[in-house]
């Protein structure tokens, strides 16, 4: 297809020069032509340059694609004649004050003042500080009721408001309103010393250090021309496929124990923890905080460590193995999982659901495959695809993800890996350049987009974490099922609040 | 049936017998720091300079484990000259200023409120409030109801509802979104309780410092009885502490 959007490839840096600088309308036309196609939204975002306000567009087909226009102050919205932009348009409304008009549903996303001081297009008084002031999306009728959740939640999760709109039992609609954990980190990212980066990175999501570390990592390497050495991409692997396991594990558990089917509940916490250890064995911290830095990783993996790690993953793989098979050979299980939930292929491609939640609805695409980083072009990464897009269907292709995750893990332990460790980690990024990193996390596509002004400092810091695309999935499971199958339905998904609210 | 029994005999018994018996932590894992107070002056000061956290006191020669994210930084470069970071989990403290430290901690049961010991000795129940961090915090607490911790088998729950609860455990830099859905859910808490902070961020903002959006240290808001350091506090951090400051 023949297209005005540059081709880009993942974590290449290019001049800033290069990126086709559209007029608004052109650009509009484009993006709208290459979504409509069956392209998807990667990035779509506003920063200011030299007092002006500019947009970013970065598309993938079976590439990825960028191009930018001028900001208008108002403009017709995409999301009107093609879905997949409206999270972003939102987005854009609240941090730059850019409104798109007759956008189906503008709301906040996270509810704080835009960066430019320019009347909020919510109408929003942010002196008053909970985001859950504001008319929720209401269904009238005799028969209606409405249940409020949050944003402090029951258990120890993260916060959030959930309001469902019933009929009896049965849920109309979902509406999640987030926003509690916004930190500001965006604009942090583009404040502070070099040092404090990949610290950042680290605390975007705890459960998805790595993922978040690695788009930080590759984004500052592409930047300052540096490149982590075999052995380094060998460990970061290994430590992203570590991490996958870790959280599916625990939510299969979860899962389990929502159907209240207790032992693969046990059994898959304390499985959970084990895996969280390895990661300790590798670096000292169970998250994996304080190991990835541009350039490569702070702890090497000498021989004792990974034999060790070799040795736990051998005894603990049969029993994962065999959980899961008792977790799904469990009629009560099944009937729980099956039908409950379901997203049609249709709808989650208008949502642009990614990850394991994209690919229980039959869209296989997963970044490792499809725009490999690290040592991922080594490995051979199965393709993972479900129709049914019911809470079977992603906990299936979690469980299958597990599998094969130790099945490449071990493929990696394989030989002797040697890597010398990075000192600080601190990179001086080229002036006037951009760059877009994107990695398969456990939740899917996770992405940073960073942009450097003449001196080489970050003008704009970009994070889409894969739940900013996800969260919509789940509202949509919810739509005619009952409200006790919330939390299964939740946990199928298990979003990041944090990762979303930045 | 049969092969929920053949999972349950290949699964084995897992519960640990801390605190009766130690545990010894891998070596790569950083817990309480050491100090070098003989250290060179230049190596104090390029310690003090690549903190990411600023969490060295150059002049008294101290570690702020309030700031501190134990990412090894002070350690790598100073070779342990200057700061090493031992394997000792237990580092919680109860008065903020004795989160400065040389690697001295003053004993936490010492400093614990002793009636608290009497009130809830026996049967603790917590409502966690996550206000803004990154999960990593809830997730490692979350750990402690799995069968290696087995928190309930102390007397200690988290529960659904502040109103059930003698306290909240409080994770996060408290933004400015969460604040008020915090005091409100303290406020729910009958009287007398208790407030425990965890984590670097709920201590003073930890990787969030200077933002706008975030609060920098809870006991700017709360009085605080329990400090548990860490990013994420490992959780027999978290477990020590409960341990020391209320049995």
């Amino acid at each position: 297809m023949k297209t005005d959007f540059l081709e880009i490839s993942n974590g290449g840096a290019i001049s800033r020069n290069q990126i086709p600088h559209l007029s608004f309308n052109a650009f509009h036309e484009e993006a709208l032509n290459i979504v409509g196609n069956g392209g998807k939204v990667v990035h779509y975002f506003a920063y200011s340059d030299d007092g002006s306000v500019k947009l970013l567009a970065v598309l993938r087909t079976d590439t990825l694609l960028v191009a930018g226009c001028d900001a208008p102050e108002a403009y017709p919205s995409l999301s009107n004649q093609c879905e997949p932009f409206h999270m972003f348009e939102r987005e854009m409304a609240e941090q730059f004050g850019i409104r798109p008009e007759g956008h189906p549903w503008l709301k906040m996303v996270r509810y704080h003042p835009n960066c430019r001081n320019v009347p909020d297009v919510f109408g929003n008084n942010y002196q008053e500080d909970i985001p859950g002031n504001y008319d929720y999306y209401t269904v009238e009728g005799e028969e209606i009721h409405e249940v409020a959740v949050g944003p402090v939640h029951a258990g120890v999760i993260e916060p959030g408001h959930f309001r469902f709109n019933c009929i009896g039992e049965r849920v109309l609609n979902l509406e999640i309103q987030l926003g509690y954990q916004h930190r500001g980190i965006e604009t942090l990212l583009t404040q502070v010393d070099a040092k404090r980066l990949p610290v950042l990175a680290e605390s975007i999501a705890g459960d998805t250090t790595v993922g978040h570390s690695l788009c930080m990592a590759q984004a500052m390497e592409a930047l300052s021309s540096t490149r982590p050495d075999a052995g380094a991409r060998i460990i970061r692997t290994i430590d992203l496929e570590l991490e996958r396991i870790q959280n599916h594990v625990g939510d299969l558990g979860a899962l389990s124990g929502d159907v209240a089917f207790l032992p693969p509940a046990n059994y898959c916490g304390r499985m959970r923890g084990d895996f969280l250890n390895m990661a300790l064995l590798l670096c000292g911290n169970r998250f994996s905080k304080g190991f990835i830095r541009p350039g490569g990783v702070l702890f090497s993996m000498d021989n004792e460590v990974r034999n060790i790690l070799t040795e736990r993953i051998v005894e603990i793989k049969p029993q994962v193995k065999h959980v899961i098979e008792l977790l799904f050979s469990t009629s009560s299980v099944r009937s729980r999982f099956e039908g409950c939930g379901a997203v049609s292929n249709s709808d989650a491609e208008k949502l642009g659901l990614v990850g394991p939640a994209g690919r229980a609805c039959g869209i296989p695409y997963d970044v490792r495959r499809c725009f490999p980083t690290e040592h991922y072009s080594n490995l051979d990464i199965p393709e993972n695809a479900e129709p049914t897009g019911d809470v079977y269907a992603r906990a299936k292709v979690r469980a299958d993800e597990v599998m094969q995750s130790i099945d490449l893990i071990q493929s990696m332990l394989t030989d002797s890996v040697e890597t010398n460790c990075v000192g600080s980690g601190n990179a001086s990024p080229a002036a006037s350049s951009f760059v877009v990193t994107v990695n398969e996390a456990w939740r899917g596509e996770v992405s940073h987009c960073v942009l450097t002004d003449a001196q080489s400092n970050i003008l704009r810091y970009k994070i889409k974490d894969p739940s900013f695309h996800n969260w919509n999935g789940l509202s949509m499971s919810l739509r005619d099922t009952e409200i006790p199958d919330f939390p299964l339905n939740n946990k199928s998904y298990n979003l990041s609040y944090c990762g979303f609210d930045l | 049936m049969l092969n929920t029994l053949k999972n349950r005999f290949e699964q084995g018994y897992r519960t640990s017998r801390y605190p009766k018996e130690k545990i010894a932590l891998w070596e790569r894992y950083r817990g309480l720091p050491q100090i070098n107070k003989d250290a060179s002056a230049d190596l104090v000061r390029q310690c003090a300079e690549a903190c990411p956290q600023n969490a060295i006191d150059v002049e008294n020669r101290l570690i702020d484990m309030g700031r501190c994210i134990f990412c090894g930084t002070c350690e790598r470069i100073s070779k342990g000259q200057f700061v090493s970071f031992t394997q000792d989990f237990g580092i919680s403290v109860a008065e903020k200023k004795h989160l400065l430290t040389d690697g001295t901690l003053s004993s936490l049961a010492d400093h614990s409120k002793q009636h608290f010991k009497k009130l809830f000795g026996r049967s603790l129940q917590l409502r966690q409030v996550s206000a803004a961090g990154c999960n990593a915090c809830e997730a490692d607490l979350n750990v402690l109801a799995t069968p290696f911790f087995d928190l309930a088998r102390f007397g200690i729950n988290f529960v659904a509802s502040p109103r059930h609860s003698d306290g909240i455990v409080v994770t996060g830099p408290i933004s400015r979104n969460m604040k008020t859905a915090l005091l409100k859910t303290y406020e729910a808490v009958p009287d007398p309780k208790v407030v425990i902070a965890v984590g670097s961020c709920t201590l003073t903002g930890g990787p969030f410092r200077g933002s706008p959006e975030i609060t920098e240290g809870l006991d700017s808001l709360l009085p605080v009885d329990l400090f548990i350091p860490g990013c994420p506090p490992h959780p027999l951090t978290n477990l020590h502490a409960l341990l020391t400051y209320f049995k």
